[in-house]
């Protein structure tokens, strides 16, 4: 079982480093999990993030179209938000599943 | 016989990868027919290297052309006929009867919708805010007479042969062809 500690928490992940569980999710880890892929988060960023943790929690299968049509972003301020694969860059800082998405 | 049977065999899949190695960095997609499932093939591809942080171009050629001209963009269709996949046991007959191939393609780009899945001129406008890079074939437009502003706007340039291979240029490129 993989295990990431934030400020004295075991939080547990998946072996790609999802969090297993959403509501261990604070906005702090979420800075923690970004500096490691070298984003430091903006309002913006949490804009995105908060609307991809209530998409999930509905249910609703995620998609890079889905996310320009949110009226948050558009897709290329998405790619420039969370660079080198943004969908699961930014489910991973969001405290979500992997999207198992081909769009 | 039953012992080498039941000896562990270690398949491909098994063995150990280093995945600093051989990392696909870029994929150079050529498409070069004109048929929905085909063209939509390719544009899956792109865009999902893209998502992957994977770069993408896309040089499309021949009845491929089709794909990206404005006219032609949004209106792909299968083909029911020569398709031994579409409707298996559809006799050719039927399949090439008038208006049965615009009807298939209707119920395609129908389920298509259902899965959330862009119209092509939509796909383009996607692949290029990625980042990804559109092109056409100099030899293949000039024999269909189609001129830059026959094409869809994310359309970059018309290129040469030569210079589709300068885009793929760099260690890891992967050139897929459709």
């Amino acid at each position: 079982m993989e295990t990431l500690t934030y400020n004295g928490t075991q939080i547990e992940v998946n072996a790609e480093g999802y969090l297993k569980d959403m509501n261990q999710w604070t906005p702090e880890l979420a800075r923690e999990m970004a500096s490691k892929e070298n984003i430091e988060l903006t309002d913006k960023h949490f804009d995105v993030l908060n609307w991809l943790r209530a998409k999930q929690a509905e249910g609703t299968p995620l998609s890079i179209r889905k996310i320009g049509n949110s009226g948050l972003v558009d897709i290329k301020q998405f790619y420039a938000l969370f660079p080198g694969g943004p969908l699961k860059i930014s489910s991973k800082i969001a405290g979500i599943p992997k999207p198992a998405s081909c769009i | 016989m039953q012992e080498v049977l039941e000896r562990p065999v270690t398949t491909v899949a098994e063995a150990p990868v280093d995945k600093n190695k051989g990392k696909v960095k870029k994929v150079l997609v050529i498409c070069s027919k004109g048929k929905l499932e085909d063209v939509y093939a390719a544009l899956v591809m792109a865009n999902g290297a893209l998502m992957e942080g994977i770069q993408a171009k896309m040089f499309f050629t021949f009845f491929g052309l089709e794909a990206i001209t404005k006219k032609g963009a949004d209106h792909l269709h299968t083909a029911t006929v020569g398709n031994p996949a579409f409707m298996p046991g559809m006799p050719t007959v039927l399949a090439g009867l008038p208006g049965f191939e615009a009807f298939a393609s209707y119920m395609m780009k129908k389920e298509m919708d259902k899965l959330d899945m862009p119209h092509v001129t939509e796909f383009f406008q996607m692949i290029e805010a990625g980042g990804g890079e559109i092109y056409a074939c100099r030899l293949a437009a000039d024999m269909f007479h189609l001129k830059k502003e026959d094409f869809v706007p994310e359309v970059k340039d018309i290129i040469t042969v030569g210079d589709m291979y300068a885009l793929a240029e760099g260690e890891g490129t992967q050139i897929i062809f459709i």
